[in-house]
């Protein structure tokens, strides 16, 4: 007892102030780019080229968020001079299409579907299925319920059962083999339901776009949240649910 | 073994240099060879121009050699003389839609029709995309039961099927189902582009996010003749190191959780944190992903950002051995953890066990130290004082691994010279017709690539084993006669990939 009491003192208390107060990481992470759309066009020609998941639109100065790993090739092709990135988390939308980015991401919450932010503002329960991928985004998933994150203080939980949510939360470029399972906890969460898209792989396929072993997220479920990264920051995931279903 | 080709860990050969064995003389090296401590690292097949071959890459001391066979239609199970081999085996036949006969336990590993268009020899049709749709074993009896788990299991888990037959409370017999996870990646890897391959690695299993990065940088430097700068070999060391410090850090609290002793559960998940931030640190990204690339490593950290990575280091190393006494000394944790999930030494060599699991049964190899890459040599061996085989033992082995990875880590930042470099070309070329394996100790243990090339440069065959190939069946062994209560536990221990497992 002593000693819980003593490792008690030393740890103190870590919760973030997140969101009250703003997080400031660390600035080599590579969060939201920024675009530079004056940038020579031979430069933006060779990232396109270079990209390894043909994320940019060079002609457009574009980059779908969808399919970006967040590599950080095209900023130490360019030098920083066509794409740099930044360490804001804020990532989250609320259409496919406005995964393609051309420096600005539209406000989420201003995007979000109304009744849901009605029906699960105060309380969100989430069924996660872990759908393919390399288990990252799942990992920075849970993280949220260690401490310093303290997800339930949001009312926000992820449960076992589908039938205690009100929604599913995919990760993974869903595998063949995992479909079924997918579509039968999609079944099983009562209606009205909310689906979640949380990393590259399940927002387009991500490092395994084009394998026949796996089947598009979207060609099976409507997708309501997109949260772009490889994995998303667990600020990224706690932002994205905050502005949507309470922002 | 005279017959097979004595190989250097991550140095690439001509392919013609293998020697090509008949199938007979090759199965009997290969049984006489893992009979006599030898053990699999690589096992499986390969076609080029329609012709199949069977290809092996044995460890045995500090010793690697290879050989290989033409692929026949069917041949006598390996397995039914040794165990080791089945996943091996039943992997080549699931790829390959060949058939070792007699094999004691033949099914699908991961559940996709072969590569081939060959009849399927497990009778399935795949119309069904459950792999956990087979007959399992079950133990008869009136008060025995079966308890089935998965795909999507309670927690953010990966999905996997186990069954278990039980007596009661009592786990007769688990049966552990993978393949929900199969993206196809060794099929997918030799089509691509060179561009997107970093990236499929580093998506192999996230928590191995470096290992694999390694794993397969190594490979093609060796296949292009590419030189690391010293400072890039230093930079990647030490992010392995990050890689196993905050997944063993996570895994003590994850047990603790699972006995319901709380505070080490919090202690540990937020100091797991501290080490993948390190990981932005040094890579921009929590796993580590954009780090190592063929020819060295994307950034060397600044100074400050060496000072920040050893005063963290002089910082968590007081808190992580603080928190490890609050859990090992408590009775509670004591209770659970001691005796549970036994695997004895004998059982683990049988099944060829690697890695935290194979050590704390008594099987000291650590690839670190036996096939040193990066600045491995340098190291001086971990050592190990529990080896009884159960969760205690797989806890414990962690911690001493912690401590001494710490040191590693602390030691190799004093290394680090001012300066950067420039990032590696990404426009690499692979020697044709060539070989090569390599192997790195990432945190779950031996981790394994092999590449093979073309006429043209091309990749022709692209294997990865992950650790937890071996380490499954250890995980199925553990759980017999233990309380099926105690599965979490268990399972924690051993904490497996799903997805480096099923690709
Ligand atoms: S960071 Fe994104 S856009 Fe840039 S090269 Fe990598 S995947 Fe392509
Ligand atoms: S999006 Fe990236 S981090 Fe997430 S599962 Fe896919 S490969 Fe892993």
């Amino acid at each position: 007892m002593l000693k819980l009491i003593q490792t008690r003192l030393k740890q103190g208390y870590r919760t973030s102030a997140f969101p009250r107060k703003p997080i400031n990481l660390h600035p080599s992470y590579r969060g939201r780019p920024e675009i530079n759309r004056d940038c020579d066009p031979e430069v933006a020609a060779r990232c396109a080229e270079a990209c390894p998941q043909e994320a940019i639109d060079a002609e457009k100065r574009r980059i779908d968020l969808g399919r970006c790993v967040f590599c950080g090739l095209c900023q130490q092709l360019s030098e920083g001079r066509f794409i740099r990135f930044t360490t804001d988390f804020r990532l989250g939308v609320a259409e496919r299409d406005q995964l393609l980015y051309q420096g600005s991401l539209p406000d989420l919450a201003a995007h979000s579907k109304q009744h849901f932010k009605k029906l699960f503002g105060r309380s969100l329960q989430l069924r996660e299925v872990s759908a393919g991928g390399c288990n990252a985004c799942e990992a920075d998933t849970n993280v949220l319920n260690t401490p310093f994150f303290d997800l339930s203080r949001f009312g926000i939980q992820f449960v076992a059962s589908p039938r205690h949510a009100d929604g599913v939360f995919v990760t993974g470029p869903v595998p063949r083999n995992m479909k079924t399972a997918l579509l039968d906890t999609y079944q099983a969460v009562p209606a009205p339901k909310v689906v979640i898209a949380c990393g590259s792989c399940a927002l387009s396929g991500g490092p395994f776009r084009g394998s026949d072993e796996i089947v598009p997220l979207e060609t099976l479920l409507p997708v309501d949240l997109f949260i772009p990264g490889c994995p998303p920051h667990p600020l990224t995931i706690l932002d994205a649910l905050l502005k949507y279903f309470k922002g | 073994m005279d017959n097979f080709l004595p190989i250097t860990n991550g140095c690439a050969i001509p392919r013609k240099e293998l020697p090509i064995l008949e199938f007979p003389h090759f199965r009997d090296s290969l049984l006489a060879s893992t009979a006599a401590n030898g053990n699999i690292v690589q096992f499986f097949g390969y076609e080029e121009n329609g012709t199949a071959t069977l290809l092996a890459v044995i460890r045995k001391g500090y010793d690697l050699s290879a050989a290989q066979c033409a692929m026949p239609k069917e041949f006598p199970s390996l397995t039914a003389e040794n165990w080791k081999f089945n996943l091996f085996e039943r992997e080549i036949a699931e790829q390959f839609g060949i058939r070792p006969l007699h094999h004691p336990w033949f099914k699908p590993v991961r559940y996709h029709a072969n590569w081939r268009g060959a009849p399927d020899v497990f009778g399935a049709d795949y119309q069904t995309d459950i792999p956990g749709l087979y007959d399992y074993f079950r133990v008869e009896g009136e008060h025995i039961h079966e308890v089935a788990v998965g795909p999507v299991h309670a927690g953010i888990i990966e999905p996997g099927h186990f069954r278990f037959q039980c007596f009661g409370e009592k786990v007769l017999h688990l049966e552990i189902q993978l393949g929900y996870q199969h993206r196809g990646v060794e099929r997918l890897l030799p089509t691509l582009p060179f561009k997107r391959l970093p990236i499929v690695v580093e998506g192999i299993a996230g928590d191995t996010t470096i290992g694999n990065s390694l794993c397969f940088a190594q490979a093609v430097e060796s296949l292009s003749s590419l030189k690391v700068p010293d400072p890039a070999r230093v930079v990647r060391t030490i992010a392995l190191e990050l890689e196993r410090l905050a997944c063993h850090v996570g895994d003590l609290g994850a047990l603790s959780g699972d006995v319901a002793f709380n505070p080490p559960a919090a202690y540990y998940g937020r100091l797991r944190g501290e080490f993948l931030n390190l990981l932005v640190v040094l890579a921009g990204n929590r796993f580590g992903k954009g780090l190592v690339r063929p020819g060295g490593v994307t950034k060397i950290p600044t100074p400050d950002n060496v000072a920040l990575l050893r005063d963290k280091i002089k910082e968590v190393r007081p808190e992580i051995i603080q928190v490890a006494d609050l859990l090992f000394s408590a009775h509670s944790v004591q209770a659970r953890f001691e005796g549970c999930g036994r695997v004895d030494r004998a059982t683990a060599e049988a099944v060829g066990l690697v890695g935290v699991a194979g050590r704390a049964s008594g099987l000291d190899y650590d690839a670190r130290e036996f096939f040193p890459t990066e600045k491995y040599k340098m190291m001086s061996p971990c050592s190990y004082n529990r080896k009884r085989g159960g969760v205690y033992s797989r806890a414990w082995v962690r911690y001493e691994e912690i401590c001494h990875s710490l040191n590693l880590a602390e030691d190799l930042l004093g290394t680090i010279p001012e300066g950067d470099l420039p990032f590696p070309d990404p426009n690499w070329r692979l020697a044709p017709d060539s070989f090569v394996v390599t192997v790195n100790e990432p945190w779950r243990g031996e981790l394994s690539h092999c590449l093979l090339t073309d006429a043209q440069g091309k990749i022709l065959r692209y294997k990865v084993k992950d650790p937890s190939f071996h380490n499954w069946t250890g995980l199925a062994l553990a759980l017999r006669n233990q309380e099926i209560s105690d599965f979490p536990l268990n399972n924690k221990s051993f904490n497996l990939s799903y997805c480096g497992f099923d690709l």
